[in-house]
């Protein structure tokens, strides 16, 4: 799967399922204050992503991640693995 | 003196239709809400039948995904209601910003988030995978907890589970809250689900019609004929206000409840009893300070079981067999209605109030022995209907009963 790939796959899921506004969704938006991605959100993404990437999200590995890039970068390198 | 309960709102969501004035028309024309699933034949239920409910459509304009997500499918039912019932109240959001009110459902069971968590968990053994709404959906009380947090409720707030008179109960709860002078506004209904999962273990015992080659004959309460009851659902919502709130606030009154009774049989989980009911009613009427002969209708519990409408003609017979009140079932239109029939029956009944007729209890061809000791009407009757006793019964032998006014 090709970055552009990945890119495309979140920023479908953020519009179709969590119903983000596609103007607020940049990758250099923060998911939380730019983009509007709660903790609530995130119960689902983690189920969206373990069903789109086959990996599970852990809370852990994602401490560091703030902007969307930053998030499509984990995911990145957890389907390198 | 308590203060007075008054209906200043009503709404509803059924087999019979999804707002007050379709409703209306087809318990005047004695339409049946009742159809077949194939669905539930292949599923492996014994019986497919059951009163087809659409599914409401509530888009993110009306309710974001966050509230969505939490919803079942009778809490859709029930928000749909709901929305009705505030905007026949006139009360609306900036309203119910400004000033507390109470929610009450009756409602006894979530079974489809229930069984879709066990389906995830025995695929996944891993929680992450329930996602953030599922236990919002699956618990008991999702029908109040939703309902009030999004119209901002912040009265007194539960959920009543009392099997099949669940719904009558919350609107008997609420009209005690309103009369102890606790609330001012009790947002007060029933909401039943609809889906495969959710009446499996009631069809495991038989209770359901098996006349499937006539779906819409197959609820004849009362006729000698029946063979079980049909499941069905929805919801059904009313705004009980206390009368000079009501009046000081410009809304129209629809109907005063005067009367609640309740009674638990003390005896077999399953088994309906004549002495049950009679203790409700009798009480309801006693509450209302009404003798049998001041009750313009009976809004019959029941629901087209062999036994459970004989156990209740025996009782209306025993309380009104001097007077010969009008009395039918609408089930025999809507099927069982279960946890939301006891909200519901009273819809249909302010319905009947309001436009002046009296439904038919369709299907009623040949009455049995104890039935044709109580004055039942098949067909829909014209009259003026000003007082209205609503049974409604449940397994475990819980009974309500209740009685509202025209004023």
């Amino acid at each position: 799967m090709t970055r552009t790939e990945i890119e495309q796959i979140v920023k479908e899921f953020l519009i179709e399922e969590l119903e983000i506004e596609p103007e607020k969704i940049t990758m250099e938006g923060r998911m939380k204050e730019d983009i509007g991605i709660d903790s609530l959100d995130m119960v689902d993404v983690a189920v969206i992503v373990d069903k789109k990437f086959g990996f599970k999200i852990q809370p852990d590995e994602m401490k560091n991640t703030v902007t969307l890039n930053d998030f499509c970068n984990y995911i990145e390198q957890k389907i390198a693995k | 003196m308590s203060n007075r309960a008054v209906i200043t709102g009503a709404g509803i969501w059924s087999c019979l239709g999804n707002d007050l004035d379709t409703v209306c028309r087809s318990l005047y024309d004695g339409k049946s809400g009742i159809g077949l699933s194939p669905e539930r034949l292949q599923y492996g239920y014994q019986s497919g039948l059951l009163g087809i409910v659409e599914q409401p459509v509530i888009t993110k304009q009306m309710l974001d995904r966050h509230t969505r997500v939490g919803m079942p499918e009778h809490t859709q039912y029930a928000y749909m209601a709901a929305r009705q019932a505030f905007a026949q109240a006139n009360i609306d959001n900036d309203y119910l910003a400004q000033n507390e009110c109470g929610c009450i459902f009756g409602s006894d069971s979530s079974a489809k988030p229930v069984i879709e968590t066990y389906k995830t968990m025995e695929a996944e053994h891993d929680t992450a995978m329930l996602g953030y709404g599922m236990v919002f959906q699956s618990m008991n009380s999702t029908v109040t907890m939703n309902l009030s947090t999004i119209f901002h409720l912040r009265g007194i707030n539960f959920t009543v589970s009392a099997a099949c008179a669940s719904g009558s109960h919350s609107i008997g709860l609420g009209y005690m809250m309103i009369r102890q002078g606790l609330q001012d506004i009790v947002l007060c209904g029933g909401a039943q689900e609809t889906n495969q999962y959710s009446v499996a273990s009631f069809d495991a015992l038989g209770v359901f019609s098996a006349r499937m080659d006539e779906p819409q004959k197959a609820s004849r309460p009362f006729d000698r004929d029946r063979d079980g009851l049909v499941p069905s659902g929805g919801a059904a919502a009313i705004v009980l206000e206390e009368y000079e709130h009501a009046i000081n606030r410009g809304a129209k009154i629809l109907a005063e409840v005067v009367g609640y009774g309740f009674s638990g049989n003390g005896a077999e989980i399953s088994k309906p009893s004549d002495q049950g009911c009679v203790v409700a009613m009798s009480r309801a009427l006693k509450d209302a300070q009404l003798n049998p002969a001041d009750i313009d209708y009976i809004n019959a519990h029941a629901t087209s079981t062999p036994q459970g409408d004989m156990y209740e003609a025996m009782a209306i017979d025993q309380l009104f067999g001097g007077c010969k009140t009008l009395v039918s079932s609408t089930k025999s239109m809507t099927g069982h209605e279960c946890w939301m029939a006891g909200a519901s029956e009273i819809v249909y009944s302010l319905l009947m109030m309001q436009h002046n007729f009296v439904a038919p209890n369709i299907n009623l061809e040949n009455p049995d022995e104890y039935s044709a000791k109580i004055n039942l009407t098949a067909q829909t009757v014209e009259t003026k209907v000003d007082t209205v006793l609503s049974n409604s019964f449940g397994f475990g032998g819980t009974n309500s009963a209740l009685v509202i006014k025209k004023i």
